[in-house]
This record gives C-alpha cells, structure tokens and sequence, in this order.
C-alpha cells in the first residue's frame, strides 16, 4: 500500500528561498540546497521547488540550486515555474530534477503535457492546477475554475475538466492549489480535492491552506488526495514532519516512517 | 578498465543513479561503449521511459547483445526500473511490435489493471521472500521508492526476490544468479536505498575475492 507524501514546498528567487523560514539552528535559512537537505532529514518524501524568477539569469540559478541538491538529497526532486519548453525540461532533468511540475504554459498549449510524456514518460510530469471557487452551477453543484501566471489570470476553464484532459494528455500526478484555502491556514478545500480526485486516476497532491496536522489528515482521507504539499505550516516550525506522520500513522494511514538515520550513514 | 559501469541508456535518471552510486561509496562511471561495459566487473542497469524507446536504443547500439555477453559473465548486474523490465521476456506496453526484452528473466511486463491509480508512484513497502545480501539490514517492508505504469509478472516463481502490495502484490524485485533487478528506485529511496546500493557493491567485492 503506498504511504501518504509529506511534501515540502520551497519558494525559490533567484537561487535563493523566499517566504523566509524560521529555524533557529540553521545559519542560512535562505539556501535551498541546505532547507532541501534539512527537510530530507526531518522525513520529508520527495521536496518541491517552485521558481518564481522571471529573468534568464534566474534560470540559471534555479538549475545549479538543482545540481546541487541532487548531490545532496537522494528522495525525488519536483522543479515548477515557468517551464515552457521540452529543451529547459531535458535541462533541468539533467541537473538532477525527477518531475516537472507545468502550469500557465501547459494552459497556453496543452500539447506540451503530451510532448513531455512522451519523450520523458508520465511519471516525469506534474500538471500544477491553480483552482479558484466560482459560484454553484445550475444543478446546484460547486465549481471552480482555473487560474494562470501564478493566479493572476482567470482562464475561464473548469478545474475538474482540465484536472481530466491533463490526465488524458499524459501528466502522472496533478498538484492542485485552492487559491481559496492558500494563505489562509484554515485547512485545504476538501470539496475540490474531492471534485478532482473523483475525475482522475492519477494521483492528486493537495495544496493550500495547511495550518494543522488535521487539515492534512483531512486531505489525505476526505480529500482522497495521495500527497499534501505544505509551505508555511512547516516553514514557520508549527508542525515537524515526523510529528505529522505519528499523527497519520496514529489515525491509520500509511506513512514511511522517519528512521532517524537519514544522514546517509552507512 | 573501470570496474562498475553503468549503462548509459540515455534515460533521465543516469546522473541521479550515478550520484547515489557515488553516495554508497562505490566507484562507477557511465559509459555507453561495449568495449568498457565488455570490461566491466558489475553493471547497472538504469532505465525509465517507454520499454519501446528504451529496447530500440539498446539495439541500435548494439548493447542488447553486449549486456546478453557480460551476462553470461556471470558478474554482479542490477538492472533499475526499466532496467528491471528490459530483463524479461516482452512487454504489453510494445504489444503490437515486433520488440521484445533481453529474456533473461522470462516472464511478461503487464501493465496495472484498470481501478487502481496509475502510475504506481510514491513510496511503498517491499518485502523480500528470500534472505539475500541485497536487502542486508534492511528490515523487511522497508519503503522504496516507485514510479512506474508496468510491472513485471515472472514465469518462475523462484525468480522473485522481493514483494510489493499495490491492489494485488507484485513483484518488485527479481534475481537469478548475480542478476539482479528492482522495480522501485534505489537512488531516490533515501538511506534504504543507499543502503541496497551499498549491498550491491558489497555483493561485488566478495564476488572479486572468488
């Protein structure tokens, strides 16, 4: 039975984490090799970064931060932001990334899921969905539509619909955003977690709004979500991972145990 | 002569199998030329990617018919993931072609049925059936780390190493003699699969020692 993703989510500009953390122990907290490296041994399952450089010397950055943490950190890698093209895909998968997260530029050209598929395999490419709530539908249902460049653009698509054709196009796993829940620290939304996982075969990540342990309980049980993506909640120290995973494994979900020798000690 | 090659399939996990190879304290260089891999005193075997694509660069290079010799070798070989399934007879994923495996390990590469999530990917339990060195101080049910659509069915049971649940249970890695292939992924399993790595270079020393 698979265990349930516990996935730290770093924020990176220009080679350097933003939305600064608040470690104590730690004399960089804005490296990402070092935070990548920390989470790998606070228990963490695979580590995601999304680049929010927009200038070609950002790019640059973001694929020696990734060199380096694959030397580093032996759990799979997700890079996402701005990845428009199968050449910076190769690129960055080359430096040591295992999935490729897309977004906007999947939404301006859906075919790029498909190309990536194909010449990386399914399990290369993470369909990233921005969903914002709109108003019930005539049947009475919820809906949500999808935002693009990083939720600033209404795309006029449906969340579900798109969640599928991504699944239809060749992405492995969706990570679906609620903008609505993100910020907020009041728990994810589990309605669209639900909409979305009952649309897909494919493994969804839930992302948005983590503020306690049992929001994630509640994601990975209600939800049906496979993983939880979880920033600030971790950043900021609120919760440890291995915390996080006795209270999934007391309440009976799966969970790969933190072993505590995750230094690699041979 | 380097003594642990691994195989450059032209797959995407190459580098990442190299480092963690690294990180286990062993001493490999990738190589695509079959008079080193001919050389080689172990192999690794990395591969994801189709079973289509990956069957056809082996033999347009002509490494199907290198990794059958240093196979007959009888050296340490560890085949990962793709490298895993190439080992077995054919796969349903090249169904309508004529391209088959090494048929090394006979058997079939099905796909997972229809209702269960697919890709298989995350972390998942794997429990040898047999005492082997390859899973030394690795206690049964460690989790590793998958990513796959395909799984290999074996013709011989006495062929599967090791067991994983995913609906039903499949089998996650085989062996015969000092072949050796795993579903899942080492080089991403964190420390159980450096661990596993490490076993394999431990199985490789003692096999220089004969």
């Amino acid at each position: 039975m698979l265990a349930k993703r516990i996935i730290p989510c770093l924020d990176v500009h220009e080679g350097r984490v933003v939305k600064g953390t608040r470690f104590i122990n730690m004399k960089d907290a804005g490296d990402p090799v070092k935070l990548a490296s920390y989470y790998d041994c606070e228990g963490a399952d695979e580590i995601v970064f999304l680049d929010i450089t927009a200038s070609i010397e950002g790019r640059k950055a973001i694929l020696d931060v990734v060199r380096r943490t694959a030397e580093a950190v032996f759990i799979p890698l997700t890079v996402g932001g701005g990845i428009d093209s199968v050449e910076l895909m190769q690129e960055l998968l080359h430096c040591g990334a295992d999935k490729i997260s897309l977004n906007t530029a999947a939404l301006q050209d859906p075919l790029l899921i498909r190309l990536g598929a194909d010449r990386f395999g399914s399990q290369c490419i993470i369909a990233a969905i921005d969903a914002r709530r709109k108003n019930i539908t005539a049947e009475g249902n919820p809906a949500w539509e999808v935002y693009s460049h990083g939720g600033r653009r209404a795309t006029g698509r449906d969340a579900e619909e798109w969640a599928f054709e991504a699944e239809k196009l060749g992405a492995g796993e969706i990570l679906l955003t609620s903008m609505d829940a993100d910020g907020t620290r009041e728990g994810y939304d589990i309605d669209l977690l639900k909409a979305v996982t009952g649309a897909v075969d494919i493994p969804v990540i839930a992302s948005g709004g983590a503020g306690k342990m049992e929001h994630m309980l509640e994601a990975l049980t209600a939800g049906g979500a496979h993983a939880v993506l979880a920033a600030s909640i971790l950043h900021y120290g609120t919760c440890r991972i291995s915390e996080i995973k006795q209270y999934l494994a007391e309440n009976g979900l799966p969970v790969r145990p933190v072993t505590g020798n995750e230094d690699y000690d041979l | 002569m380097p003594s642990l090659v691994i195989i450059d399939s032209e797959c995407a996990n190459l580098n990442s199998v190299y480092r963690a190879t690294v990180k286990a304290g062993l001493q490999p260089v990738i190589s695509g030329h079959p008079d080193e891999i001919t050389g080689a005193k172990a192999i690794i075997f990395p591969g994801v990617g189709s079973f289509t694509h990956a069957a056809q660069v082996l033999s347009k290079k002509g490494l199907d018919k290198v990794i059958m010799k240093v196979i007959l070798k009888e050296i340490p070989f560890l085949g990962i993931c793709l490298g895993m399934q190439l080992l077995c007879s054919e796969s349903e994923e090249a169904a309508n072609t004529a391209i088959k495996g090494l048929d090394l390990i006979p058997g079939r590469v099905k796909r997972f049925p229809s209702g269960l999530p697919v890709p298989h990917v995350g972390w998942n339990r794997v429990v040898p059936v047999v005492d082997h060195p390859l899973f030394s101080g690795l206690p049964a049910g460690s989790y590793f780390y998958f990513t796959h659509s395909y799984y290999v069915d074996p013709c011989h049971a006495e062929e599967t190493l090791a067991r994983t649940a995913y609906g039903f249970s499949f089998t996650s890695a085989v062996f015969k003699n000092n072949v050796f292939g795993v579903q899942f992924h080492p080089e991403k399993s964190g420390p159980a699969g450096l661990r596993l790595l490490s076993n394999f270079g431990k199985i490789i020393a003692g096999q220089r020692q004969k």
